[in-house]
């Protein structure tokens, strides 16, 4: 569990570790100036006296050694990110100047920020509200420009607006009941009735249609776990290469993982692939059948998108054929090899596995566009609408579940004509539901489990 | 006033002997305690200066709390009664609300008589000026003849009494209710003793001559042919009698007009009263000003006893000038020559912020000073009463030094009122309502001693006779409930017959019989003839088999909310806990809580003021 104690001053490197050209050191605290301005030397300048959301230019300096040339942003509260004084340091590039200048600042007082612990302050101090800090996360997790629209939406807040409008209205809709309950003299039960069927009627439908997104959204922003299989030199791995060639490519490591256990993300049509164990493919072109077919089975078992690539320049073999069983849910069929002679039969592929095949050439680089087409036809129904907002997280899919079956308790309710009473407590229990998305509802543990998912320095 | 000499030595003493000051005194007595309670004028105990009846919507269901818990209030109406209605059967199981009218002098009488005769019980005239309290705890009272009650705790329930004016047109008087006296010094102790005190104002309608009232105008209200007891301990048999009518008629333009051109007429918007009125129960005035669309107001013609001549005209309360007053009563059909017999009135008086107490009831800065009723900022004699049963209840507990009785919201609506009135900001007097109980499905008035008469038998409120009786009751609606629900029913063509007779549709494959009980246009009574082994039950046991069947569904998910708030008022808050230690309060928030105080997370995230966002803070310090 996550402490919280917002007393203390956080410090983290704020960029991805890597090989980028600047990297940034975040303090946040009250004492954030304080401790930068004790390992900073400025030409003339005294980080204490600086006005806030201001440069200045200097060196980092710890234990009488210069350890980095910087530019320092002092930002004050409470108009900062976590409403508290933060310091920004800049640093040049590569892992080794940014570590040290965090060290530096450690050594001088600042607590090394947990995972999230800079948005978990500002949601605490009342900077953004929980369906916005969910938001930064998926902004930082995106893969895909796409990815990030659909976060950079949420953070804008159009998530929160318009489960806000969707809760004030269930909550007009009880007060209606209320009244009629309330005042054994009110005498409009019908006309109160039929705005509840309304009402609630129009709210099911924006949550479906929402949850119904949280599944878009989900694609977009964690993709889809892609299996490509096939038997060895089908030419899996030159289609794999031909997807990666392209400048769309996006390549990440998971730290942690050995080098044969890789999953590397391609981005079609702005849906990041998650394809497991690339290494894996590439060492079953020299393996013996056998062992491939296994691969095979044991990474489709896993994948919510199968790839099945067939060597078009060979007729079909039995083992092929086995594989044919592995395509359940979303799969494709893809015959490689369009650049020599075709000696598959296509419409007995067809027959078999019940799908028209795409034909390519992944050494020529052939054909790629229609398997982009396809599958983005099999995941999404259309493109991204600018203004539509997705959930993108199970927290919200779950809540938005609990309303759906909260307001279908409704009508039922009133389609079992019984006491209009009986209406109120799920009319209620919708609103709690939904309040639970933008932390308006009351629960106890919610927000430490959304902010341990945080990578750090965030 | 100077204490002349120490005139008795009690365990406890309650200061007014209205709705709340019987409950108290009654409940303190019972639990052993010596006890006295102090009225201004004896003919005024139990008295009901405003409306001729008792319960009501939300209201009836606390009047039904009370008697499981073993209070008065209902045993008193029950014998005092002369018309009983179950109002809103239509709206669902949870809002059924008993109304009956009392006969008001009866009503007062034997309450009088029950308190007279309670063991332990001292029923004593006389205004207490001062209450004495050294190092924080309460000592002692002394009333205007100089005479000290040296006792350990205290019930304040002074009602409408302190520093009372009453006011219609530009006529003051400085009494309290119906020129009763009011009491003034009382008010100035507790400000020495730091209380802090607010006013409040509520009024009454006009009281008319029965003999110049035409009904023929009106739509007569019969009373139920089978009537509901308020006790638990009654059965209709028991207290079945003829009943009275009350009558309903209608305001209108005319009404409305005399009442508009004679607004700058009213105390209440010329700025010479105060205090904030209720918004739920508003005079006539305030109604035809803030309804301006609407055309007409129901009004109600309640008698006031059997012996009197006296009729109560709800719905039009006022404070305007009396020669206003006469002529919009007369532009009322049937009303065309009513003569009054007491005017309308608005009343002012001192009331507490009431955050300043526990959930106990107790003042959280002075230990053995507990409050009840309107003084707390509420309105409602039933509102009293069950405060006056809980404060009662807890200055014994106090005194005994035992655990005392804290009514969450998922047990009882006393449970509610009690949190909303310590917890939530009020800017005027809180009144009942069945919209504020959260759980109420559970919370219905015919299970209140179900949830409640253990523990009003725990606190030696419930007799051992009643208690044996509730247990067999109980028993048998489990054990019937357990049996209909192993039964099956067979689509004979008997019983298609008897589906389609009821409008129900037929069987096409065998089903539960709890089902077809669940089918909205059926119910266990009506499915009897299907049912061939069912015992011989009390008909308040058949009803609680029928609704614990019928509503399952929804009682569950009830439970299973429940449950959710439960987990909430579990986290507790340490008695010691400095706010200001907890980091991103925002400051409305941190001044709030370090007023109130709550007890737990659940009561604090219901303060007005603080935000989840707050909440979410206390809750990671807590957990941190």
């Amino acid at each position: 569990m996550l402490k919280v104690d917002l007393q203390d001053t956080i410090a983290a490197i704020s960029t991805s570790v890597g090989n980028g050209g600047i990297g940034i050191v975040r303090v946040s605290g009250d004492d954030a100036v304080e401790i930068c301005a004790s390992v900073f030397e400025g030409k003339n300048k005294n980080l204490k006296d600086m006005k806030s959301h201001t440069l200045a230019y200097g060196n980092i300096v710890s234990e009488g050694r210069v350890i980095d040339e910087v530019l320092v942003s002092v930002m004050k509260a409470p108009n900062t990110y976590t409403r508290q004084d933060i310091v920004e340091i800049n640093t040049h590039g590569g892992y080794t100047a940014v570590k040290d200048v965090l060290e530096a600042v450690i050594k001088k007082g600042a607590r090394l920020a947990e995972a999230g612990e800079f948005t978990k302050r500002a949601f605490l101090n009342g900077r953004i509200d929980l369906s916005k800090a969910e938001a930064v996360m998926d902004v930082i997790n995106a893969k895909t420009s796409e990815g990030k629209d659909i976060a950079i939406k949420k953070l804008k807040g159009g998530l929160y607006d318009k489960i806000e409008a969707m809760r004030q209205k269930l909550l007009t809709l009880t007060a209606d009941v209320e009244v009629s309950v309330d005042y054994p003299e009110h005498d409009e039960t019908e006309l109160v009735l039929e705005n509840v069927k309304k009402g609630c009627e129009e709210t099911l439908k924006s949550c479906l249609s929402l949850i119904e997104s949280a599944d878009i959204g989900k694609i977009y922003t964690a993709g889809i776990d892609t299996a490509i299989i096939g038997k060895p030199n089908v030419g899996k791995s030159s289609l794999l290469n031909a997807l990666l060639k392209s400048e769309r490519a996006i390549v990440t490591d998971i730290p942690g993982t050995t080098r044969d256990m890789l999953t590397e993300h391609i981005n079609i049509g702005g849906i990041p692939l998650n394809i497991a164990d690339t290494a894996g493919i590439r060492d079953t072109e020299d393996k013996i059948e056998k062992i491939g077919v296994e691969k095979s089975i044991e990474a489709a078992e896993k994948a919510d998108l199968k790839i099945l690539v067939l060597d078009g320049s060979k007729p079909l073999e039995e083992s092929d054929r086995e594989l044919f069983a592995l395509l359940k849910g979303a799969s494709l069929v893809i015959v490689n090899k369009a650049d020599m002679e075709r000696k598959i039969d296509l419409k007995y592929i067809e027959d078999l596995t019940g799908q028209q095949p795409i034909v390519i050439s992944a050494k020529e680089n052939m054909g790629m566009e229609n398997m982009e087409k396809r599958i983005k036809e099999m995941f999404l129904k259309g493109d991204i609408k600018e203004n539509d907002v997705y959930i993108s997280n199970e927290r919200n899919k779950a809540s938005l579940i609990g309303a759906k079956n909260s307001l279908e308790n409704v009508l039922s309710t009133i389609e079992n004509n019984m006491p209009e009473d009986l209406l109120t407590m799920d009319l209620l229990q919708a609103y709690e539901y939904l309040g639970q998305i933008t932390g308006q509802s009351l629960e106890d543990d919610v927000v430490d489990n959304i902010f341990s998912r945080f990578c750090l320095g965030k | 006033m100077e204490r002349i000499y120490t005139a008795d030595t009690v365990d406890v003493v309650v200061i007014g002997a209205g709705h709340a000051g019987c409950e108290a005194a009654l409940a303190s007595a019972r639990m052993g305690l010596n006890t006295i309670l102090f009225a201004i004028n004896l003919d005024s105990v139990a008295m009901m200066p405003c409306n001729p009846n008792v319960g009501g919507s939300s209201k009836g269901h606390l009047v039904r709390e009370i008697d499981a818990l073993g209070g008065e209030m209902g045993k008193n109406i029950d014998k005092t009664y002369i018309q009983s209605r179950m109002l809103n059967t239509g709206k669902g199981p949870a809002v059924y609300s008993l109304r009956a009218q009392a006969d008001k002098a009866k009503y007062h009488t034997e309450m009088k008589k029950t308190v007279e005769n309670t063991e332990n019980l001292l029923l004593r005239q006389g205004e207490v000026t001062d209450i004495v309290a050294e190092e924080g705890a309460v000592k002692g009272v002394i009333t205007e003849s100089g005479a000290f009650y040296e006792c350990k705790a205290v019930v304040i329930c002074t009602g409408t009494y302190l520093k009372a004016r009453c006011l219609y047109g530009s006529t003051i008087t400085e009494s309290g209710p119906n020129g009763l006296r009011r009491s003034v010094a009382l008010s100035e102790s507790l400000k020495s003793l730091g209380v802090k005190l607010k006013r409040y104002k509520t009024g009454t309608p006009a009281r008319v001559d029965k003999r110049t009232v035409d009904f023929s105008k009106m739509k007569e209200q019969r009373g139920d042919e089978n009537i509901v007891p308020f006790s638990f301990e009654n059965s209709a048999e028991d207290i079945a009698r003829e009943q009275v009518s009350c009558y309903l008629t209608y305001t209108n333009e005319k009404t409305h007009d005399i009442i508009r051109k004679n607004l700058d007429r009213s105390p209440l918007y010329s700025g010479v009263i105060e205090g904030t009125g209720p918004r739920y129960c508003p005079s006539i005035e305030d109604k035809v000003v803030r309804f301006a669309d609407k055309d007409r107001h129901q009004i109600f013609i309640e008698p006031e006893g059997e012996d009197t001549n006296e009729l109560y005209v709800q719905g039009m309360s006022s404070s305007l000038p009396e020669d206003v007053q006469v002529a919009m009563y007369r532009t009322l059909p049937g009303l065309e020559n009513v003569r009054f017999m007491r005017t309308a009135y608005a009343i002012e008086y001192d009331c507490i912020e009431a955050n300043s107490l526990k959930l106990t009831l107790e003042f959280k800065d002075i230990k053995g000073l507990f409050s009840a009723g309107q003084f707390n900022g509420t309105s409602g004699y039933e509102e009293a009463a069950a405060q006056g049963l809980i404060g009662g209840i807890n200055a014994a507990c106090y005194v005994k030094g035992i655990e005392p009785l804290i009514l969450d919201r998922s047990q009882g609506y006393i449970g509610v009122l009690i949190d909303d009135v310590v917890t939530k900001e009020s800017k005027e007097p809180y009144r009942m309502m069945t919209s504020r109980a959260e759980y109420r499905l559970l919370l219905r008035q015919d299970n209140a001693d179900l949830r409640l008469t253990d523990i009003g038998y725990k606190y030696g409120l419930i007799s051992e006779e009643r208690y044996a009786a509730f247990q067999e009751k109980r028993e048998n609606i489990e054990k019937e409930i357990k049996r209909v629900k192993k039964i099956n029913i067979a689509p004979t063509e008997e019983v298609n017959a008897f589906l389609e007779k009821a409008s129900s549709s037929p069987l096409e494959t065998g089903i539960k019989l709890t089902d077809l009980i669940k089918r909205p246009e059926l119910d266990y009574e009506l499915l009897a003839p299907l049912d061939k082994d069912r015992p011989s039950l009390s008909q308040s046991v058949r009803e609680q088999v029928n609704i614990q069947i019928k509503y399952e569904g929804y009682i569950q998910r009830q439970q299973k909310q429940v449950e959710h708030f439960k987990n909430i008022e579990g986290r507790l808050i340490p008695e010691d806990i400095n706010y200001d230690d907890v980091m991103g309060l925002r400051i409305e928030a941190r001044q709030k809580l370090k007023a109130l105080r709550p007890v737990n997370i659940g009561q604090a995230s219901r303060i007005s003021g603080v935000s989840p966002a707050d909440i979410n803070m206390l809750l990671c310090f807590l957990n941190g």
